[in-house]
């Protein structure tokens, strides 16, 4: 479903190159990781994919089901079912959360042509996926993000995903500033939305996401490429040997 | 009352001419008050580019002998608050329209038309009428509300002595391009009695309006306004009000374009423990006509225990002006006040400006008063998180806009009120993408 195919990217202000040819493809029903040192460029890839301003496309290409992504806007990119959950999500003063979340699901829904939910509907089901992950009322009315701490920001991220339903989700670091329970939660939250129409690629550090949410397939990303492609064992030797021994090898 | 702006021939003439332009009603009760609210517009003259109240703002439309030429918006939207229970009462132009207006009667209030005193020699707006706006001008002068005492042709007088069964709803119609308005309203509140008074519409090509507003103890007074669309129209406005012990008084204004509107606020709090609250939204599009918008606002504390609010937003595209000019005074005595004031203006391109000059002056020690201003653009990364959520840009830029105006328009109580104006906001939004 999504295909990447020596994509190239540098800087729109600077004259640096942070993809060098990235290729990749994540099938529906299959989760792929990114594990890779810092810097490598996987939030980058995450934000060109979602078009995000200020990267330059300098070669490649990218699609979601055939149709190019880097040609799309970030709206229409979301309303084809793409979804990035962000490494440090944004507040929003003054949008109320819940806004926000009807404002988007309705958006996308019109750009499918299909009608707006009502606000009883909308509100059954917010509140159903919220309780699983256990966001109460009282931050669903705030603004959004904004006094969230760190982890309740990832677990945000995984409700506006599990209400919008996206068909290809990108973690960027979602496990990151989570505890040990939230991690839990978070990973029951993106399991339970696997199947197999959708597609994942999950960004991490941590073999630790990946016991709770099994890839099938893990990259290893280091300057702009993806250098190593495995299965789930690759992210074991990361988490016991570091990046040396495959930068090494691949040199 | 001011000492006089400037001597200077040139302004004097205009000033002179401008009086001898002026239709003078005789006035009944009111006359005497009239004769020395022209003796204070003699003295103090109209205002020119180079007193310091009006650098930023350019007088001269104002004070012109003619109003100048305001084509009339035709418009199919429905009335602001339309939907609310309240007593409407129209002015056509500046002139009472009683065929569409509700009888002036209503539980707990007393309204009296300006115009029917012409022969009334008493009056209990003799106290009010012109004298908050005289005590006005020291130490800012307001020419043109002195202007307005003399000259105004109407208005209501309106006297609250329970808790107002509903609203009362002014609505100013504009249908002549020439048409020049001058009306003056006075609101006495009387001990914990209340009031929400509604005003909407543009009025008239141009627009002189004054409210004097006096709030006894306890009482309670709600203002929520919305002028009109028009896009050639010009107001010059002043709300004077005296707030009592205990009192509470509150106005919030939203202003969709307009090439010029000053809406003056000069608050003066006498009582302990009172609260005063002035809010307003402004939005202007210079792409549909010029847009230039000031608020100027003077708030003196001289009691203890007060509470003192000033939220102001603005929103400007395409060469749109913003001005706001807010003074807190806190008199000496008048301990424990707390005052707050920010101004703020989302500027969507770099073709438009916001000019602000807050001013402090405090002279007691143990006091709260804080102010802040800022300019800024539409948050990218916030713009970008709501796309990428699905929300086309236009709608998450109205979204954003709407959330940098959250605070002004949360200083509308009744929450019917205040979706009203959040759905006409979001209307003027939707019409004008990007
Ligand atoms: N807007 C930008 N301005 C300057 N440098 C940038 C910008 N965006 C990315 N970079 C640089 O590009 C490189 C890749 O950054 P990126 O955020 O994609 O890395 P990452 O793999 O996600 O790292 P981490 O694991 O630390 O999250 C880094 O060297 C970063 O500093
Ligand atoms: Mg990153």
């Amino acid at each position: 479903m999504l295909e990447i195919k020596n994509l190239q990217v540098k800087l729109e202000d600077e004259d640096k190159q942070i993809l060098k040819g990235v290729d990749l493809t994540v099938e529906p029903g299959r989760v792929h990781a990114i594990m890779g040192p810092n810097g490598s460029g996987k939030s980058t890839l995450s934000y060109v994919l979602s078009g995000r301003d200020g990267y330059t496309v300098t070669g490649g290409t990218a699609s979601l089901d055939g149709h190019d992504l880097l040609d799309m806007e970030p709206e229409e990119r979301a309303a084809a079912g793409l979804f990035l959950a962000f490494q440090y999500p944004v507040e929003i003063p003054g949008v109320g959360n819940m806004t926000f979340l009807r404002t988007a699901l309705n958006a996308q829904r019109k750009a499918r042509g299909l009608d707006e939910v009502s606000a009883g509907e909308f509100l059954k089901l917010v509140r159903e996926k919220a309780k699983t992950l256990k966001i109460d009322a009282e931050m669903l009315k705030r603004p959004v993000n904004v006094g969230f701490s760190g982890g309740e920001k990832k677990r945000n991220e995984i409700l506006q995903m599990a209400v919008l339903e996206p068909t290809m989700c990108i973690l960027d670091e979602t496990d990151s500033g989570l505890d040990v329970d939230a991690m839990r939660l978070v990973a029951d939250g993106v399991n339970s939305l696997r199947d197999e129409g959708r597609g994942f690629l999950v960004i991490t550090h941590y073999q630790r996401l990946l016991d709770h949410i099994k890839p099938d397939v893990v990259h290893i990303m280091a300057d702009g490429r993806i250098i190593k492609t495995g299965g789930p064992d690759l992210a074991l030797e990361v988490e016991k040997n570091g990046y040396a021994d495959i930068l090494a090898e691949t040199a | 009352m001011a000492a006089p702006m400037r001597k200077d021939d040139g302004r004097l003439a205009a000033t002179e001419a401008r009086i001898a332009a002026l239709d003078l009603p005789k006035g009944g009760f009111s006359a005497a008050a009239r004769a020395e609210a022209l003796k204070r517009l003699r003295a103090m003259g109209l205002p020119g580019r180079r007193d310091e109240y009006w650098k930023y703002t350019d007088p001269s439309a104002l004070a012109a002998n003619e109003a100048p030429e305001a084509a009339v918006f035709a418009t199919d939207e429905a009335q602001v608050f339309g939907a609310v229970d309240r007593l409407t009462l129209v002015f056509q132009d500046g002139v009472f329209d009683a065929a569409a207006s509700d009888d002036l009667t209503l539980a707990g209030v007393e309204i009296t038309r300006l115009a029917e005193t012409a022969r009334t020699d008493i009056h209990w707006a003799q106290d009010l009428y012109g004298v908050l706006e005289a005590r006005g001008q020291t130490p800012v002068a307001r020419p043109f509300a002195a202007l307005n005492t003399a000259a105004a042709s109407d208005g209501v007088l309106i006297r609250v002595s329970g808790k107002a069964a509903k609203p009362v709803h002014l609505v100013y119609r504009h249908g002549s391009p020439l048409s020049d308005a001058i009306l003056h309203h006075c609101v006495k509140v009387e001990p914990g009695a209340e009031l929400t008074l509604l005003e909407t519409g543009p009025a008239a090509a141009r627009f002189n309006k004054v409210l004097e507003v006096d709030i006894a103890e306890g009482g309670k007074f709600h203002h929520v306004r919305a002028q009109g669309r028009d896009h050639e129209r010009r107001a010059i406005t002043h709300i004077f009000a005296r707030i009592a012990g205990g009192a509470l008084f509150k106005s919030f204004t939203l202003t969709v374009n307009g090439q010029m509107t000053r809406n003056e606020c000069v608050m003066e709090i006498v009582g302990d423990d009172a609260v005063a609250h002035v809010a307003g939204a402004a939005l202007g599009d210079g792409a549909t006509g010029r847009f230039h918008h000031d608020d100027t606002i003077f708030i003196t504390h001289d009691a203890v225990g007060c509470e003192s609010r000033q939220v102001f937003k603005k929103v400007l595209k395409n060469g749109a002006t913003g001005v706001f000019q807010g003074k807190i005074l806190v008199k000496p005595g008048a301990q424990k006040t707390d005052g707050y004031q920010i101004s703020q203006a989302l500027l969507l391109d770099e073709d438009s400006q916001f000019l602000a000059k807050p001013e402090l002056e405090i002279y007691a020690d143990d006091v709260q008063c804080s102010h802040g201003s800022t300019t800024g653009a539409i948050d990218e990364t916030a713009l970008f998180y709501l796309r990428s959520r699905g929300v086309p840009r236009e709608e998450a830029t109205a979204l954003l806009i709407l959330s940098f105006l959250a605070d002004a328009i949360a200083e509308i109580e009744d929450e019917r009120l205040a979706d009203d104006i959040v759905s006409r906001l979001e209307a003027w939004l939707a019409r004008r993408k990007g």
